[in-house]
């Protein structure tokens, strides 16, 4: 395990909302390349938790640390007067999928995947232009390029999302529930494309109620409740055996 | 070779010397309000400037070796304008009263007259203004007649801009009488054959020219101009033209009761009123308004787009002040905005142009009239995009940060456009309204469509006409706006986007 440099740790994250602590200390590491579910039930605070990773979210204490990038607040402290410059660093490293895909609808698909390079890093216009058309040729929507999203199915439109996030080369990518806004059908056609990343190596931190998913695809499984990480196991591990009493009772409900 | 250049020079000097004289003096710049104002300065047929005032300051200016230059303003904007320096004298047919004289200076009296009452024909004769308790009485705002109406128990006074509507509610019965100064009911009721002039004289009033109180040597000026012109016979002369030579006047200036002339303006006035012209004549007739109604145009969208351009700013500026500024900005928005909601639009004109010179900031009446809009739209125009911003999910503020950009490139790149959409149909429609309340930019002496109304009414005296005509050329501005804002409810529909 001494070889182990993880990609994106957490290390003791604090989060509350007017008062209400949301997570109260989560710890864990990802090494680069993983594929990881994060399962729990409503309200544990798992958006919660990937919004802090990619600085969306200020944090109350704890390091977070993702492609090289650091915020730290120590308990008690302000909050550092440049986290919003941290944070910014941080999000052109990490990619973001939503639940409700949130493509800008006034551009078209391939629009979609340009404006953050272009706007962002500067990427030369035909720059932007080839890596766009590649990257929606790549989630299968080549042909759908010059469409704009209110025209394309709810699957569509999430793999033009994904494109979009690709388009800023992250090295991390997440996902807040990122089928759960589509029509069961068009549910695989999105895993698909993150079964594809995850086999050239990317790496992804997944919030999921896809429970056949996380088993299927997960290198391991998070599974989270009341704003604690209760367990972190091998996928058939958590499902066939879990360990603790409170992910037993959550599984249960999926057999 | 020197000196004879130096001679030529000097016989050049001599030569143009009385030239170079006059052009020394400064004009004398007077102000009237010529909407409804015979006789005193009016436009009369031909759209030409004529009067008795006219007359008079043109013979007082020739005395005084000025070239006269003529400014009009409204009666209401008649005194201020002078505290702002917008003239050097306003000759109105104002009375001399102490209370006036501690805004402005008046010269000596250039006229002093009586107030006339006029009832409709066959009303039996009012001796004592007290016979009229309980009874409706017409007169202008501002007037002497007014102050006398008010010191008299149970008169119910209603006051009117111009005189012809006052006297043509007597004749519809709306008033009892009309109570005004003796060369109006002269003018406008005594050839009219349903009016009757009742009663004895009532009061004696006087006429002086108000100047700004900064200036006692241009009084003196005047003063001596003036007792030339009464001296001369000249003043007699032009009122007897006019027809307004009557005992009283020649009693205070001790000169003979009889006019020295015929009086033929008198009559020029009634005979081009008295005649109604047929339907055809009169469209005819409103030919002669083209070039007015044409610059009026003009001005009206001048002010609109200006007006509305710096609306449109201004508001964006609030709205996203309000939406995404900090704490004292987002409150220095919220106050405006319900500063300028709550206050109507006419009174933030006439502070803009008569108040604020009182701090020192002295506005033209066309960038008053803009500045004037432009606030007071902005603030409606700040309602609209924040609506228009608020309606933008969360979401695509989230994925534009998400995807690295900072808060203003995700409010420029995309919600901002996205909102540009929603918005562009109330902006266009609050466009065709400012259009309609750019007619209040006549308040602050500018000739826009409304000011142009005025102008043909009062000398047309076809209120209805001239009504109908400036509604027609408000409609056709508005017309291609209305078909924008159809046409932007339609296509811009965001999302339904092809
Ligand atoms: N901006 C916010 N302000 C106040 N409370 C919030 C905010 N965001 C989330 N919360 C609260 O924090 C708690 C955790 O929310 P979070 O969205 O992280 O849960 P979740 O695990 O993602 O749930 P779900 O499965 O329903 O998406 C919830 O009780 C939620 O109401
Ligand atoms: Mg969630």
């Amino acid at each position: 395990m001494d070889s182990f440099t993880p990609l994106v740790s957490i290390q003791d994250l604090h989060k509350s909302f007017d008062d209400t602590p949301i997570l109260k200390g989560v710890s864990f590491a990802i090494e680069e390349g993983d594929l990881v579910s994060v399962i729990g039930p409503s309200g544990c605070g798992k958006s919660t938790m990937l919004r802090c990773i990619n600085g969306l979210e200020t944090l109350d204490s704890g390091v977070i640390t993702a492609a090289g990038a650091t915020i730290s607040r120590k308990p008690g402290a302000k909050l550092d007067a440049d986290f919003e410059k941290t944070a910014h660093a941080l999000r052109q490293r990490v990619g973001m999928v939503f639940q409700q895909f949130n493509l800008f609808p006034h551009r078209t698909l391939l629009e979609n995947t340009m404006m953050a390079p272009i706007i962002v890093r500067g990427v030369p216009h035909e720059d932007a232009e080839k890596t766009g058309r590649t990257l929606l040729e790549k989630v299968g929507l080549g042909a759908h390029a010059d469409r704009y999203p209110a025209n394309l199915s709810g699957g569509q439109q999430q793999r033009a999302a994904i494109a979009r996030a690709l388009a800023m080369q992250p090295k991390v990518m997440l996902y807040d529930e990122p089928t759960s806004a589509l029509d069961p059908e068009l549910v695989d056609e999105v895993l698909h494309v993150m079964k594809a990343l995850d086999a050239e190596g990317m790496t992804q931190i997944v919030v999921t109620h896809e429970m056949r998913f996380a088993r299927d695809a997960s290198d391991y499984i998070i599974y989270m409740e009341g704003g604690h990480i209760v367990e972190i196991s091998d996928e058939d591990e958590i499902f066939d055996n879990p360990k603790d009493e409170r992910t037993r009772r959550f599984l249960r409900r999926f057999h | 070779m020197k000196k004879t250049t130096l001679l030529l020079l000097c016989a050049l000097a001599i030569l143009f010397a009385p030239f170079a004289l006059a052009a020394d003096q400064p004009p004398l710049r007077w102000a009237a309000a010529t909407d409804s104002n015979a006789p005193y300065a009016f436009y009369g047929p031909g759209n030409k400037l004529t009067g008795f005032e006219l007359e008079i300051i043109q013979a007082i200016a020739r005395e005084m070796g000025r070239e006269p230059v003529f400014v009009p303003n409204d009666w209401d904007g008649l005194i201020p304008g002078l505290s702002r320096g917008l003239y050097d004298c306003v000759i109105c047919g104002i009375e001399i009263t102490p209370e006036k004289s501690q805004e402005v200076r008046f010269t000596n009296p250039y006229y002093v007259t009586y107030e006339q009452f006029v009832v409709k024909r066959g009303t039996p004769r009012v001796a004592s203004l007290d016979q009229l308790a309980g009874k409706q009485v017409g007169t202008l705002s501002q007037t002497a007649s007014f102050v006398m109406l008010s010191k008299i128990p149970g008169v119910i006074v209603k006051t009117y801009d111009e005189e012809v509507n006052a006297y043509a509610d007597v004749v519809n019965g709306r008033l009892f009488g009309v109570l005004l100064d003796y060369p109006i009911a002269k003018y406008y009721a005594f050839a009219n054959p349903n009016l009757q002039f009742t009663g004895p004289p009532f009061g004696q009033i006087s006429y002086g020219i108000a100047l700004s109180r900064t200036n006692p040597a241009l009084l003196e000026e005047m003063n001596a101009a003036l007792g030339r012109v009464l001296a001369s016979g000249e003043m007699r002369d032009i009122l007897s033209r006019w027809g307004l030579w009557t005992a009283m006047v020649a009693d205070t200036f001790g000169q003979p009761e009889d006019p020295s002339l015929p009086d033929t303006e008198y009559r020029a006035f009634v005979a081009a009123t008295a005649e109604q012209p047929s339907l055809l004549n009169r469209i005819i007739g409103y030919a002669r308004f083209w070039p007015l109604l044409l610059q009026a145009s003009l001005l009206t969208i001048e002010v609109s787009i200006l007006g509305m351009v710096g609306a449109v700013l201004l508001g964006f500026a609030l709205a996203i002040m309000r939406v995404y500024g900090p704490f004292p900005l987002r409150w220095i928005a919220t106050l405006y905005i319900e500063l300028i909601r709550g206050t109507p639009l006419l009174i933030q004109l006439l502070i803009l142009f008569y108040g604020l010179p009182n701090i020192g900031i002295k506005l033209e009446p066309f960038v008053a009239g803009v500045l004037g809009l432009a606030l007071n739209y902005a603030a409606y125009e700040a309602e609209n995009y924040r609506a228009g911003l608020l309606a933008i999910p969360k979401g695509q503020m989230e994925a534009a940060r998400a995807l690295g950009m900072t808060q203003r490139q995700g409010l420029f790149h995309v919600v901002i456009p996205q909102s540009f959409r929603l918005v562009l149909p109330p902006v266009t429609n609050d466009f065709i309204s400012l259009l309609k309340d750019s007619s209040l930019v006549s308040m602050v002496t500018l000739v826009d469509l409304t000011g142009a109304y005025k102008q043909i009414a009062t000398q047309t005296f076809d209120y209805f006409g001239a009504g109908l005509l400036v509604a027609t050329f408000y409609l056709l501005i508005g017309l291609p706006f209305v078909r924008l804002a159809r046409f932007t409810e339609q296509k811009l529909n965001p999302g339904t986007r092809k």
